[in-house]
């Protein structure tokens, strides 16, 4: 036996250790097998007690079968707890060695996982290239390609992270507000505008995949969630890198169609800028050559993004013009939104790191994360307090802030989870909530002001 | 529809997990806890792409041996067995045979595996999985668990045999 940084529970093959030894000893169920001269293994549970002096455990050998010295021998000891449907505290440790003796077992290698060590989520993940080379080797014994499938409706979800287009909905349609409080609204320009957005940023989801798959950032994440690390559809092979190229293409044609129409009836030269600006950073984020998010300038190019590009943009569409209330207030949704990725490139740190993807959460300590998102939400707050003191936001707009204690909770589950990726996932969800609480109060504020504009 | 002993039959139709030794690359017994579930004198487990490794080993020599032994997974049931045989894989579509195949006798041992294939698009690559069918040839029982006496050794008549 030798010592070894590698854990037993980790899935992982190494030189078995006196730890090792030590917790086989505790599981309560142990089998020992061995290939038998007729080519079959056997296998046959048995009780052992540990020798730690030696270095060995002592089998208690079954009846009418001898235990070969010639030959490599396993033990494993494995566990379940059954719980109704089902089973969990699943955990396994296989030792392999020599039997001396009939009786005596010196182990040489370990492997094991053990769920409390390693998530099933991440002992899954770490295995994916596994299940590549599997269906490659499949598919050249088939003589025909076996890829992994998703129904179409979840694999379009999947592969577009369809559900995060309630980013866009938030400044889109707080644009769209603002217009309407100047009483400028067309609705099915409106329509358009949200479309548009909406094609936009699934093209911009889609690069991103593109290119985090190709750097090499997507594949040294072993902790992704539903919130984080990307829609990994090219990693887990469900759609070719070609087939994301042509998708995000046809998302961008769409956009810029879109867009093109909008700048079209509008006749906003501000407009084709803001939208060209926006395609550029969008290609920016993740394409190289500026790689924005590789360098820490993803939250920046989020904020420019999700905040004045589109509630500005959807602004001029209805109005024709640029004026400073929807400026200032596309910093909030703008500020919060950036947030939501800091906060999710919090699992993927340690892969981003790998990767070169030089992200905020990687350059700084989670003391100093903790600090800037607190810094950033309270910004985005101040916004609304400084915005209505100057007179360019409406009064109702300060109902927002009943959403700062959210905020405090968010700050707290940072502090709890930080490290761990799959408890975080609740904090990540909470953050995400912010914006949408934040925007839809401030669409009540809008509707507010609306009517009380009618009213008076 | 199968000849292993009536207890044997009883163990695989409630252990909720047993254990598959295959043989690996240089000889090496390598065991793997898997649900078991029994059919008509068959017995099958699942893999997923995802530990393919013990896939890999049987297509290389699918000589097996099953060990159904821990009280715990077999819901107090003392007994004990160890069944020998030959595995074929079935695995021309992985995405798709194993839930014609074999998910009604997963459902029925771990219900719960519905909750999981609800949330399939999470997990994709969880879900494409190769059947591993075991023709049992050789059984080793041993009543009450007591490996302290010399097993119950039952063969497949010539007609079974893989």
């Amino acid at each position: 036996m030798t010592a070894t940084a590698t854990r037993s529970g980790t899935g992982s093959a190494h030189a078995a250790t006196a730890d090792d030894l030590q917790r086989l000893a505790a599981y309560p169920h142990v089998v020992v097998s061995w290939v038998a001269d007729d080519g079959f293994p056997v296998s046959v549970a048995t009780t052992l007690e540990t020798d730690a002096d030696a270095g060995t455990v002592v089998l208690i050998a079954p009846a009418g079968l001898a235990i070969p010295a010639d030959r490599e021998v396993g033990l494993i000891g494995s566990h379940i707890h059954p719980v109704p449907g089902g089973y969990d505290e699943r955990r396994y440790l296989q030792l392999w060695g020599r039997v001396e003796g009939g009786r005596r077992f010196t182990a040489s290698r370990a492997w094991g996982w053990d769920e409390a060590e390693m998530p099933f989520f991440e002992y899954s993940e770490r295995s994916v290239p596994q299940s590549r080379r599997y269906l490659k080797q499949l598919s050249a014994e088939k003589g025909r390609t076996i890829r992994p499938r998703l129904s179409p409706f979840w694999l379009a979800l999947r592969t577009t992270r369809l559900p995060f287009l309630s980013a866009t909905a938030v400044p889109v349609l707080l644009g769209i507000a603002v217009a309407a409080s100047h009483g400028a609204f067309t609705w099915w320009t409106a329509l358009l505008t949200v479309i548009g957005a909406s094609f936009a940023h699934l093209a911009i989801n889609v690069t991103n995949d593109i290119f985090d798959t190709l750097s090499g950032a997507d594949d040294a994440n072993p902790n992704p969630t539903q919130f984080s690390g990307g829609s990994r559809v090219a990693v887990y092979d469900l759609v070719s890198i070609r087939g994301l190229v042509l998708l995000a293409a046809g998302l961008y044609s769409a956009a810029a169609a879109v867009g093109l129409v909008l700048v079209a009836v509008t006749g906003s030269i501000t407009l084709l800028w803001i939208g060209v600006a926006g395609m550029a950073l969008g290609l920016a984020y993740t394409a190289p050559p500026l790689k924005l998010v590789y360098r820490g300038l993803g939250e920046l190019a989020v904020a420019l993004g999700f905040g004045p590009i589109m509630l500005l943009g959807a602004y001029v569409v209805q109005t024709g013009s640029v004026v400073w209330e929807p400026v200032v207030l596309s910093l909030v949704p703008g500020i919060l939104i950036s947030l939501i990725l800091f906060v999710n490139e919090i699992p993927d740190r340690r892969g981003d790191a790998q990767a070169g993807k030089r992200t905020l959460p990687v350059r700084f300590s989670p003391d100093v994360v903790r600090t800037m998102y607190l810094v950033g939400a309270i910004a985005a707050f101040g916004v609304i307090v400084a915005g209505v003191a100057g007179g360019l936001l409406p009064w109702p707009t300060l109902i927002a802030l009943a959403a700062v204690p959210l905020v405090l909770r968010v700050h707290q589950g940072l502090k709890v989870h930080y490290d761990s990726p799959y408890t975080l996932m609740a904090v990540m969800g909470a953050n995400v909530n912010i914006n949408l609480v934040v925007g839809g109060l401030l669409l009540v504020a809008y509707v507010v002001t609306i009517v009380g504009m009618q009213l008076t | 529809m199968g000849w292993l002993p009536a207890p044997v039959e009883q163990l695989l139709d409630v252990a909720l997990v047993g254990e598959l030794t295959v043989v690996g690359r240089e000889g090496r017994p390598i065991t793997h806890p898997l649900i078991p579930l029994y059919h008509e004198g068959r017995i099958y487990l699942h893999s997923s792409t995802l530990f393919s490794k013990k896939l890999e080993h049987i297509k290389r020599e699918p000589r097996v041996a099953l060990a159904i032994s821990d009280p715990v997974a077999t819901k107090g049931n003392p007994d004990r067995a160890t069944i020998q045989g030959t595995a074929r894989l079935i695995e021309e579509d992985p995405h798709a045979d194993w839930e014609r195949l074999i998910l009604d006798l997963w459902r029925r041992k771990e219900p719960s595996i519905d909750d999981f294939l609800k949330v399939r698009v999470a997990l994709p690559l969880f879900f494409e999985r190769s059947v591993i069918e075991i023709t049992p040839e050789r059984c080793l029982f041993w009543a009450e668990g007591r490996t302290d006496r010399p097993p119950v050794e039952t063969r497949a008549p010539a007609s079974e045999a893989a």
